[in-house]
């Protein structure tokens, strides 16, 4: 057993997939991480992020998979979680060791694996795009901090760049510590200091900004609590469904539920 | 004056929560030059308590009316606060629930005052402005008034993604019992008229593209269930009528909430609202729109009310025991969709997955089809040989002992003393 560890890029994981083929290892665990446990006999390995193999890799999958399992397979990198690495560099190897298209054969456990961990990624996209709840700066800025579980801010770009096309808008990754800004124009990348501007952020209590807000931010944050209040129907309360549809880790950031 | 814009928003939000049409989805409007939102496949924005989605600012724009329906709030004999939104009023708060990511768009419905095309013309100028000098391209749904003239619809229609109009009670007999100002065919008139335009529309759109939008997300409806004695038979058929008829993008059930004193013929108040019943209409729901199911295999007159100890699906699958067992290797999508336990997902997944070799029954738990409920009416590669024969209900007490349905309660095993 080897073990490869990358540097968290999806080069790096499409680099390793390339060295596996290089040196015939195909029972191999990645990790992105440099202090990871290892087996006594173990190789550890550190693979370097190499573009140009990178790019024959990815080549390579996009002759042997849909665009549908393209798809899938940088949902699943972007839940930057170790199993789910694991089971991207196993798919690659059994889409690369067999003549014909397999990535729909959903009776292989890496198959399902990406199929499930995509849709885990899609739910956080969508709750992303349903959840951010921004605020009016004094200088006319949306402002919006959330703590996405998985690192969807590329995937959710789009949908607010088309929506919020009149307006700046900044949407910021706090546990990932970076946000994107759109400027009326484009779209940029951007890294700030979270614990300045939301005073509440260390304690997990409702968030607090310190910025100056627009002055009738207040007005239409309060007539929204009120909205919030007046459509429930009290005959038929059910906290078990709404806690499953707003799971509390979210509360924070939405001003209808303050925590 | 802020305190005055709470009031109203509280009064006319609290009058139109009992529309529960909700959905945000089917149009495809597109943001136009640099303008303000978009829509696409919907988005719930937030959860209420009672674990209804918040898509859609749902107000009324007056909660004054002429009518007086038995079932409805706003009816003019009962005595609650009146308030009337500005046009104005309306325009800011959608804008500005909007750019904060609050809402996906309005939902504009209205109690009638002075006449039908007095209270419609006012929504749409609140519609108008808002598409016309906002540039607002988000989602809007309209109430069509019963009665309307057909010009105002028509000119409506030119500017919002949704229009609906209610069939309030499933039979003609209860409307006429509960609301004699209203018919059927009034309701059923306005739907035609959207319909011949829709159609209309989109036959010139095939010869000049430049055609405007026509209501791109289609119609809906809604039925209040449980308020009069109402066969579930009634209901489905009815809705499957209007599916069918009026090319209805959704019919929604809403279980009646008491809310009237005075009429003694309705469910007093205090009495729990029919959430199980609505729960297997909107089931049977699905399967006539996504399964392929025909409304006549899910009542008929022999069964005239849905089975509320299981689901519509299951109850089908027990009365037709010739159908089953389905071998998932051999048959075709159609029959795999309804075997109970397989969802549309895993249906598709199966049939991908065979191309690649035999399914194994550890496959199909690890696709998500829940196994206990399906392992009565399939077979595949791994199931045993010999296995016993089992009438539909043994299968259905099987079923029925092995989970607990969230609907009934738990018996402490506390002492209630009932104080």
């Amino acid at each position: 057993m080897a073990t490869y560890c990358f540097d968290g890029s999806m080069t790096g994981l499409l680099s390793c997939v390339f060295r596996a083929f290089q040196f015939k290892e195909f029972q191999v665990n990645v990790t992105r991480d440099e202090h990871a446990q290892n087996g006594l006999f173990d190789d550890f390995i550190q693979v370097v992020s190499n573009e140009e193999h990178a790019q024959r890799v990815w080549q390579g999958l996009k002759q042997k998979t849909s665009s549908q399992s393209q798809r899938n397979f940088y949902y699943t990198f972007l839940s930057e979680n170790q199993t789910a690495d694991q089971h991207l560099f196993n798919y690659c190897l059994y889409v690369f060791q067999h003549s014909y298209k397999v990535d729909e054969n959903y009776g292989h456990p890496d198959v399902l694996a990406l199929a499930q961990w995509t849709k885990q990624v899609g739910r956080e996209k969508h709750r992303m795009e349903a959840f951010v709840r921004f605020k009016k700066c004094q200088d006319g800025l949306f402002l919006s901090l959330v703590r996405p579980d998985f690192n969807v801010l590329p995937l959710i770009e789009r949908h607010f760049k088309a929506r919020y096309q009149d307006q700046r808008w900044l949407i910021y990754d706090e546990k990932r510590k970076y946000g994107i800004y759109y400027d009326l124009q484009q779209v940029h990348q951007i890294e700030m200091n979270a614990h300045e501007v939301d005073t509440k952020l260390a304690s997990g209590f409702s968030q607090s900004f310190t910025i100056e807000l627009d002055e009738q931010e207040l007005l239409y944050d309060q007539l929204w609590k009120d909205y919030f209040q007046s459509v429930n129907i009290q005959a038929r309360q059910n906290m078990k469904l709404h806690i499953q549809y707003v799971p509390k880790r979210y509360w924070r950031y939405m001003n209808e539920k303050s925590i | 004056m802020s305190d005055r814009i709470r009031e109203k928003l509280q009064i006319l939000a609290d009058a139109a929560k009992y529309d529960v049409s909700c959905s945000s989805s089917g149009s495809n409007r597109k943001n136009k030059d640099k303008g303000l939102g978009n829509t696409g496949s919907g988005i719930c924005h937030s959860y209420t308590e009672d674990g209804r989605c918040v898509s859609l600012l749902k107000i009324l724009f007056s909660n004054v009316c002429i009518y007086d329906c038995a079932y409805c709030v706003s009816r003019r004999s009962n005595d609650v606060k009146r308030a009337a939104f500005t046009v104005q009023e309306v325009v800011d708060l959608t804008m500005n629930f909007y750019r904060r990511n609050y809402i996906e768009g309005l939902f504009l419905s209205s109690g009638i005052f002075k006449s039908a095309d007095y209270t419609m013309e006012r929504m749409l100028q609140v519609v108008k402005k808002l598409r016309l000098e906002e540039n607002f391209n988000g989602y809007i749904h309209l109430k069509t008034i019963p009665g309307a003239s057909q010009e105002i619809i028509t000119e409506a229609g030119l500017y919002v993604d949704r229009m609906s109009i209610n069939l309030e009670m499933p039979t003609e007999a209860g409307l006429q019992k509960f609301a004699p100002e209203k018919t059927h065919a009034e309701v059923q008139k306005d739907l035609g008229i959207v319909r011949d335009r829709l159609i209309q529309f989109k036959d010139e759109r095939k010869l000049i593209r430049s055609v405007p939008k026509f209501v791109p997300a289609g119609q809906t409806t809604q039925m209040v269930v449980g308020a009069h004695s109402e066969t579930d038979q009634d209901i489905i058929l009815m809705a499957d009528r209007h599916y069918k008829e009026f090319k209805l993008k959704r019919v929604y059930y809403s279980g009646y909430i008491p809310i009237n004193e005075q009429e003694k013929s309705l469910p007093a108040i205090g009495s729990t609202p029919p959430l199980l019943r609505e729960n297997r209409l909107y089931q049977s729901d699905w399967l006539m729109r996504f399964y392929g199911f025909d409304a006549a295999e899910l009542v008929d007159e022999k069964h005239p009310n849905l089975d509320l100890e299981v689901d519509p699906k299951l109850a089908w699958a027990l009365r037709h025991p010739e159908q089953f067992p389905v071998d998932l290797n051999r048959a075709d999508y159609r029959m795999i969709l309804r075997v109970p336990g397989i969802g549309v997902r895993s249906a598709k997944k199966i049939v991908q997955a065979r191309r690649f070799g035999n399914i194994h029954i550890d496959q199909l738990k690890r696709i998500g089809v829940a196994y206990n409920r399906a392992q009565h009416f399939i077979r595949c590669a791994d199931t045993p040989k010999f296995i016993k024969d089992q009438l539909p209900s043994q299968i259905r007490n099987q079923i029925l002992q092995s989970g607990q349905s969230k609907y009934t309660q738990q018996l402490s095993p506390q002492l209630g003393f009932g104080f």
